[in-house]
């Protein structure tokens, strides 16, 4: 395609975002010829059209979105950029699919530095191509200031079913092991430990990071998988609660067994709150027929992904679909669905 | 986690365990009440009733700072932040709690009134300082354990001369509650409520200390353990209230020796009594009004009291009237007696005070050991 002429570059070292970026003119034209294509840059998306054109492969096609309004942006382990590419192609993967393309929408904030907005698409653009994905197609808003938070984004993704069995809640039994990936609760508590009166030293980074390499080899090994969630926002307890109830069973899981790292243990300690209920981006649990639970944790365990992969728990009939936990101590107790916002404890 | 794992171990809470079992009497109940909030939040949290023998019953007392605020005081904060536009500076675990018309500081936030949750009262001064153009105030509310820092805050407010900055004292007292229920009438008249020794509180008694409990002791006969909110702690202190009962004592122990002392921390009691006075009386939600429970500040400090500065509505809110909070916070009645609870309150939709905060006893109940209610009916 003919590249379009500007009489100025876009400003990306002083320059802020304006509304003229979102209103359809030469502006945005520069600013997503100049940025994003220039980032992201790949045969679809350069060609420009108002859609993008896809060639599917013949199995079942897995589609997932996902918005990301995180703040800080920037954060240790990642910025909203590579988490918006991280967070939906995980939802992809989850099925047991191999991701293809994403979409990405941005509604930006007017003075939002343009260098800063450069930083996060390149990190967009570096975790596409680490998750094998096209971005290929996009749009972009700008609301006034004090309508945004800097920068939100919307990601959407494609991808399709390698093996064409069907994997999700329904498809979980009794008597079914339940594997995770990793450690819990890096993501939330790197970020609480930037947020507004609430600084503390912590060398612990976010999680986020794409499964799909991690996935391709788990239902390689094993396709009796069967389901897959990532335990995003709500954290452990959320996922179980969710899916206790979508596959109408009970889950019993085990404190010891629950990989979880000092650090954040200690950071959850004194700001009150319980790692179940933190945020993940970059870990997943499984639940895969009690025969094979042995052989995908050494299939988890052999990518670097998974070393810290364990098994958490199991599943049994239980109409009131309670999830619960036996304590380190021995005792039973619930691990109920979140009540809004974890909020801290005052003592 | 060190200094932490070594009281969260379970093979010395199964040692423990077998240790009560072995001491209790089979003819005997042991009914315990454990005043704190940390203390019922600790028991449910680790599982401790399913190690218990049966005929040991933990009642959860009314030591949850957030559960007892009554809801005039919610409705005055609310008021505070959206009717005198201040930017009201909150502990994390009140913004849920409903007070009139199930209004509460996160549903007045979502309609715009400047609320914000801080994890201590020096962020709250730190943002009067830093809006030198709104007036802003700190809810302070808690047992003697948060009063010392609202004390030293008030003292830095005055000497750094900050104007736009002033507090909303909640602040209650620990022994005036146990004294009420000790005194009420199921309890010393009608002994409809058998109560056989208390779990002394834990971080209230690192700056009170143990010599307070004396009198419970005492004048009430009821053995008292001060304990740390540990798992191992709160076992522990029941074995030590089990052997009490079985010698037939009544007196105050100290488990938790790693910080509490008889005398407590007297610097910050001297700090307490330079900046607040006795209230002659203080509404417990759930207990209502008790005689000498609640601090206010002293005239000297007025100038940075929110009740002095701000003209606030008397609230006339109430409880709900099928809500069995007070009898609950008693020991009368656990939480499955209530009507209300799992149905109507939950804690996504609290009703009574003891659904409010997760240390309340019906809030620990639902969250934590509602499997054992289903399982068992």
């Amino acid at each position: 395609m003919k590249k379009q002429k500007f009489t100025h570059k876009l400003d990306l070292v002083n320059g802020k975002v304006e509304m003229v970026h979102g209103a359809g003119g030469k502006a945005m034209s520069q600013l997503i010829d100049q940025l994003f294509i220039d980032k992201f840059t790949n045969p679809i998306l350069n060609q420009q059209n108002d859609q993008a054109s896809l060639t599917l492969p013949g199995n079942k096609m897995v589609m997932a979105t996902d918005n990301h309004v995180i703040s800080p942006l920037f954060f240790p382990g990642g910025d909203i950029g590579s988490l918006s590419i991280h967070g939906t192609v995980n939802d992809v993967v989850m099925s047991g699919a191999r991701p293809l393309y994403i979409s990405c929408a941005f509604i930006l904030e007017e003075g939002y530095p343009l260098s800063e907005l450069a930083q996060i698409i390149d990190s967009m653009a570096a975790a596409a191509r680490e998750a094998n994905v096209s971005i290929v197609t996009g749009d972009t808003k700008v609301v006034e200031k004090g309508h945004g938070d800097g920068v939100f984004i919307n990601t959407t993704g494609i991808g399709v079913l390698t093996d064409d069995i069907a994997r999700g809640a329904d498809k979980i039994k009794a008597g079914d092991k339940i594997l995770v990936s990793g450690t819990l609760g890096d993501h939330g508590v790197a970020i609480m430990s930037l947020r507004e009166n609430l600084t503390f030293d912590t060398t612990i980074e976010s999680d986020s990071q794409s499964l799909d390499t991690l996935v391709a080899s788990m239902v390689e090994t094993v396709p009796e998988i069967s389901c897959m969630r990532d335990p995003t926002r709500g954290g452990l307890a959320a996922t179980m609660n969710e899916i206790a109830q979508q596959a109408d069973v009970g889950i019993q899981l085990y404190e010891d067994a629950i990989p979880v790292k000092e650090q954040v243990k200690s950071a959850c300690e004194f700001l009150g709150l319980d790692p179940l209920y933190v945020a993940n981006e970059g870990k997943l649990v499984a639940f895969c027929p009690a025969g094979k639970a042995k052989q995908l944790l050494e299939v988890m365990r052999a990518h670097p992904q998974g070393q810290d992969a364990a098994i958490i728990g199991e599943v049994f009939e239980d109409t009131n679909n309670f999830v619960q936990l036996e304590t380190s101590f021995g005792g039973m107790r619930m691990v109920d669905w979140i009540n809004g916002e974890q909020l801290p404890r005052i003592c | 986690m060190k200094y932490v794992d070594e009281y969260r171990d379970g093979k010395m809470a199964r040692h423990i365990a077998e240790k009560i079992r072995q001491s209790v009497k089979g003819d005997k109940s042991y009914h315990f009440m454990e005043f704190c909030g940390g203390h019922t939040h600790a028991i449910f949290r680790y599982g401790i009733p399913d190690l218990l023998p049966e005929n040991v019953k933990m009642i959860h007392g009314p030591g949850c700072p957030v559960c007892i605020l009554p809801i005039p005081r919610i409705d005055a904060a609310i008021e505070l932040a959206e009717k005198h536009q201040v930017i009201l500076c909150s502990y994390g675990d009140m913004m849920r709690v409903p007070g009139s018309r199930r209004r509460s500081l996160l549903k007045a936030k979502a309609d715009g009134a400047d609320i914000r949750m801080v994890y201590s009262c020096a962020d709250a001064l730190a943002i009067a300082r830093g809006n030198p153009d709104k007036q802003v105030v700190f809810f302070a509310i808690g047992f003697e354990t948060t009063t010392p820092p609202t004390a030293l805050i008030i003292q830095q407010a005055q000497k750094q001369q900050v104007k736009n900055f002033s507090v909303f004292c909640n602040h209650v007292l620990t022994p005036s509650a146990i004294s009420t229920i000790l005194e009420s009438p199921e309890v010393r008249d009608m002994g409809l409520v058998p109560l056989d020794g208390f779990i002394g509180p834990a971080h209230v008694s690192t700056v009170i200390g143990s010599q307070p409990y004396e009198y419970f002791a005492e004048e009430y006969q009821k053995p008292v353990v001060i304990a740390g909110f540990e798992p191992l702690d709160v076992l522990q202190a029941i074995l030590m209230l089990v052997e009490q009962v079985n010698r037939g004592k009544a007196e105050v122990e100290n488990e938790f020796t790693r910080a509490v002392t008889e005398q407590g921390n007297l610097k910050a009691k001297n700090l307490v009594a330079d900046i607040f006075e006795m209230r002659a009386e203080f509404e417990w939600r759930g207990l209502g009004l008790v005689p000498y429970s609640g601090l206010r500040i002293k005239p000297e400090y007025g100038d940075y009291d929110a009740e002095k500065r701000f003209v606030l509505t008397a609230s006339k809110g109430t409880d709900h009237k099928a809500c069995e909070c007070p009898k609950i916070l008693r020991g009368v009645k656990t939480p499955k007696d209530c009507k209300l609870f799992g149905s109507k309150c939950t804690p996504e939709n609290p009703i009574g005070s003891c659904m409010v905060s997760s240390e309340g006893a019906c809030a620990a109940y639902y969250s934590y050991g509602r499997h054992q209610q289903k399982h068992k009916s």
